[in-house]
């Protein structure tokens, strides 16, 4: 489908969403469009959130989100929840949490699932957020759940990480994955006004030094907050733009984004190099045949990939 | 391919009954559709809104307390006002028979009564939107 | 008991186990309507470790299990009480006479979701919804015309209204003074259960804090004032008809009533001083004996609980009063006429069960609105069962039973179990915070949908001995034109009215909530002068706050 560009400039929400789709979906297509936004686009500041379920991330989204527009920012939301492994289905349940921000007008919100991307992190996140910062949205917030590989991956988009979680999520904590902590660049213990939640702080602040002895000038804050009641909401909020602050005035802003689109151009490549090599061969005959050559032990796998890596980009190859 | 089929789920109005809007949903998740849950007490706005921001294929609306004689004229004139109008329409609750046609006729292509099994409601959307 | 167990695996082992070799059996397992494994047989092994006068006892004796009240349907039939209502208050007026006339012993009025939801027929929100699924109340004007010619000395009313209950039963009230009838004769129910509607019915308006506050302000004032009056109908109806199992409907109401008793204990009231008129409504779903066997866990399961956790003294403080519908999720849009049947198969297992007062499903529920033929059949279903079926001429007949017994006791376990956990997460309103309760609730309603599509679970009609649907004569239809008259008819009320007064009542209420004054007071002084439901709720919900649903 032929996306006007002009309109995705203009921020027609319409056509901005129809492109997120194509760059959901049809990747090649997708790029046509995308080379006519980069080099006319700023890309947005990223927040990146997570933490484990039921800590009321969303609803600080929402209030941090509402906060951004009061002060004129157009603000959009990327929601990310895991595809069913099964099925590849998924249930997008961060809308429904947002519900008082969703009718804003300066405000985009749109719901995304993983689809068990194979090999990190799907580059299609990257290419929406360009998408939206094309259409004006200055603020992009990137949620997601969870405190594993996959949420680490899709937080190290961001240029701020805010990982929250709540009293409840106690010895849970024990499971954060390493790199959420040291992915973390501000920690906020929601619900704070739980009986445990003083316990919980201590907990925290305990991993976040273990995890952080490295001499960054960046003082990494615990903000106790209490969602619901907005209690906590302005400390936070500060502390976000000291953060972005942060990071233009040390160099560290260029050095992060040098990074994230480093990991980017290499998933493009891989995701190209697998469309163009790895996916046609997977549906050759003569791939499952080779496994079961293998199997048999006619060839050892070691040998097979050589095989098929000299193979690629030789004409034949192409069948 | 399912996977790529998104779906709005919504509980237009005030009817609060949702055990059926959340069975299909995840009915939907389990055959392969993403599925966006709007929750209950959706304006007509609110659906339009999410309808266009996550360009979903298909909107299903459940509604059992009468009023969509009134809601869903207002959800199909805004689809079609903001030019949404290539987007599957479903429903389902308690629609009596005899505004079937009416409301077919405003765009809402199928409507389904209590006791359809799930995958009468799949294979209706795969067939709709011409996908094996 | 060593004869008997001896006797008993002779006969698995020589003739059960040998019959099912040769003649195999209908299914693998054999499982009740909630999940739970039936066996081939239950003997008095099954109830070695019951003690009849510990946990069964005679009725009217604690723990309640065979009835609440010593005589039963031997010395009152349960009230008969069809939930009615749609279109104007002059339309459902006509409907109640219409069913008091044709032999319903107690009213029960079904509101339109705008009134349910504190909205004036005039709101936005209400476009469309007015007089849908009930009969729209604005002000008292319309409550008046609701009970015209209707005594309400002689007529107990049951309301399913919610989180503006106090507004509607200060209406009662006000008309219940215009026709001369004091308060203190005043018989009825409210069912102002607000935690069920954050899990299952979805009309609340306020978020838990302030709607526990109302609830207890109502059981305050009407310690007072009412003292004939059920301030709450602590209901599974809605939790089962969302899709739980008959455990989860059991545990998950008992849960709401021991928050509700917390509440009020914590604003310094004494429970024998409101328990007493605390009372519940569950649902009458098709597997008939486990339904039985559920009713009468219910009453065992809450007179332990207001004995041993809340120390309750009076006896009426541990009688577990209930209200029974018969399941709406069981009747079928396909062949609706086989529902009949199914309510009559409901109904009976309430009586069984000791039911106090009983709704029966009309045929076309889900159809549409109930005609009147249809609500007829409905009410005769009652009456059959009263007046021929002898069930009601001797109490808790199916006592004994060793399956009704061992089901019974096995019911209480299971529900103290989920009643456990809900303790572990604070309290019921914290595990509904936390989304526990709703996701119990989607986990076994998916589960059904699953065994129905893969027939697991048989419902005749859906998924055998199915038909070509053939559309069934007519159903009622809602006048759409009635919003608009309604919305006159307020605007006319509201021209009519003094328009300071209306004022001082909203700053009255505005008051009140602040500072944690009894809410009723100045709500009932308001309705009196024609202050509108949205116009007392709109205050409340500056006050207060609207919940926002978060969980999926």
């Amino acid at each position: 489908m032929q996306i006007d560009v002009d309109k995705i400039f203009a921020g027609d929400e319409r056509t901005v969403a129809q492109a997120i789709s194509l760059v959901e979906n049809s990747r090649e297509d997708a790029f046509e469009l995308l080379r006519k936004l980069y080099l006319k686009t700023d890309l947005a500041y990223l927040l990146g959130v997570t933490g484990p379920p039921g800590g009321g991330k969303s609803t600080l989204v929402e209030k941090i989100v509402a906060r951004w527009v009061e002060n004129g920012e157009k603000v959009a939301v990327i929601a990310i929840d895991p595809s069913s492994e099964f099925s590849g289905g998924a249930l997008l349940g961060d809308r429904i949490r947002m519900g008082s921000i969703a009718t804003h007008p300066d405000v985009f919100i749109r719901s995304m699932a993983t689809r068990g991307y194979l090999g990190g992190l799907n580059p299609a996140i990257f290419d929406t957020v360009l998408v939206l910062s094309a259409a004006g949205y200055q603020r992009i917030v990137i949620e997601t759940v969870g405190v594993g590989q996959n949420e680490i991956d899709i937080v190290s988009l961001a240029d701020t990480t805010l990982v929250v979680t709540v009293p409840e999520a106690g010895d849970e904590i024990q499971s954060f994955k390493a790199g959420l902590m040291e992915a973390g660049d501000l920690f906020v213990l929601n619900k704070s006004d739980h009986a445990t939640a003083h316990r919980m702080e201590l907990i925290l602040k305990q991993m976040i030094d273990l995890a952080r002895s490295d001499n960054s000038d960046w003082k990494i804050p615990l903000v106790k907050t209490v969602a619901t009641e907005e209690e906590g909401l302005d400390e936070l909020i500060k502390h976000i733009t000291a953060h972005k602050q942060f990071l233009h005035d040390s160099n560290l802003e260029v050095s992060n984004k040098k990074k994230v689109m480093k990991n980017h151009l290499i998933h493009l490549l891989e995701e190209g190099l697998r469309n163009k090599y790895i996916e046609p061969l997977l549906k050759e005959s003569s791939f499952h045949a080779s496994i079961d050559a293998v199997i048999n032990r006619e060839v050892d796998p070691y040998t097979k990939v050589s095989e098929w890596l000299n193979d690629f980009g030789k004409e034949d190859f192409d069948r | 391919m399912s996977e790529n089929i998104k779906v709005l789920i919504a509980k237009p109005g005030l009817d609060g009954h949702d055990r059926g809007a959340k069975v299909i949903a995840r009915g939907l998740k389990e055959a392969g559709m993403e599925v966006v849950y709007t929750g209950l007490r959706q304006t007509t706005e609110q659906i339009v809104r999410a309808a266009i921001q996550e360009d979903v294929d298909v909107i299903g609306l459940s509604i059992l307390s009468g009023a969509h004689s009134h809601l869903f004229p207002e959800i199909m004139k805004k689809l079609n006002d903001s030019g949404k109008d290539d987007v599957l329409v479903i429903a389902g609750g308690i629609i009596p028979d005899e505004d079937h046609d009416e409301l077919k006729k405003l765009g809402i292509n199928g409507i389904f009564k209590p006791g359809t099994p799930i995958n009468e409601i799949v294979e209706f959307i795969h067939q709709e939107l011409d996908v094996a | 008991m060593a004869d008997l167990e001896k006797g008993y695996q002779e006969w698995k082992e020589n003739k059960l186990d040998k019959t099912v070799n040769n003649y195999g059996e209908r299914k693998d397992e054999f499982t009740t309507g909630s999940n739970r494994p039936v066996k081939a047989l239950y003997s008095p092994l099954d109830l070695e470790e019951i003690d009849y006068l510990d946990e069964i006892n005679f009725p009217g004796q604690f723990p309640y299990t065979r009835g609440v009240y010593p005589t039963m349907y031997r010395s009152r039939l349960w009230t008969m009480r069809q939930y009615a209502g749609f279109g104007t208050a002059k339309e459902t007026n006509e409907r109640f006479r219409y069913l008091l006339d044709h032999g319903q012993t107690g009213l029960s009025v079904a509101f339109d979701l705008p009134t349910q939801i504190g909205y004036d027929s005039d709101h936005e929100m209400s476009k469309g919804e007015v007089g849908r699924v009930g009969v729209a109340i604005d002000t008292l004007a319309d409550m008046e015309t609701l009970f015209d010619q209707i005594p309400l000395d002689k007529v107990s009313t049951s309301m399913t209204i919610n989180a503006p209950a106090s507004v509607l039963l200060a209406m009662y009230i006000a008309v219940a003074e215009k026709q001369g009838v004091e308060k203190e004769k005043l018989s009825g129910t409210i069912q102002n259960d607000i935690l069920k509607e954050y899990i299952a019915r979805g009309t609340y308006i306020f978020p838990p804090e302030p709607s526990l506050r109302l609830i207890t302000d109502i059981f305050e004032y009407c310690s007072k004032e009412l003292p004939s009056w059920n301030t709450i109908s602590i209901s599974g109806y809605h939790i089962r008809e969302a899709g739980s199992d008959a455990v989860q409907e059991l545990a998950f109401t008992i849960a709401d009533g021991i928050e509700y008793v917390e509440s009020a204990l914590s604003i310094g009231m004494d429970v024998d001083s409101f328990a007493p008129r605390l009372s519940f409504f569950f649902n009458g779903q098709m597997d008939f004996l486990e339904e039985v066997a559920k009713f009468r866990a219910a009453r065992r399961l809450w007179a332990e609980i207001m004995k041993e956790r809340f120390g309750a003294e009076k006896a009426k403080s541990c009688m577990l009063r209930f209200h029974t519908q018969t399941a709406g999720a069981a009747l079928t849009a396909q062949q609706p006429q086989n529902n009949i049947i199914r309510v009559a198969l409901q109904a009976l297992a309430a009586v069984l069960g000791g039911t106090q007062s009983l709704h029966t499903n009309s045929f076309d529920e889900a159809l549409g609105l109930p005609t009147e033929e249809a609500a007829k059949i409905a009410l005769r279903t009652q009456h059959i069962i009263a007046e021929e079926s002898g069930v009601a001429d001797t109490i808790d007949p199916l006592a004994g039973s060793y399956y009704i017994e061992s089901m019974t006791d096995d019911l209480v376990s299971e529900a103290r179990e989920y009643l456990d956990e809900i303790e572990d997460l604070g309290g019921m309103a914290e595990a509904i915070k936390a989304g526990y309760v709703q996701r119990e609730i989607q986990e076994s309603a998916y589960q059904e949908q699953k065994a129905i599509e893969n027939e697991e679970k048989i419902v005749v009609g859906v998924n055998k001995y199915k038909e070509d649907s053939k559309e069934i004569g007519d159903i009622l239809k809602v006048d759409p034109g009635l919003e608009k008259d309604q919305c006159q008819q307020l605007n006319e009320i509201r021209s009519q009215r003094d328009s300071s007064d209306t004022e001082k009542h909203l700053n009255e209420i505005r008051e009140a909530a602040i500072n944690d004054d009894n809410l009723m007071y100045p709500i009932l002084d308001a309705v009196r002068d024609y202050v509108s439901i949205g116009e007392i709720c709109d205050v409340l919900r500056e006050e207060f706050g609207e919940y926002e649903a978060k969980i999926f």
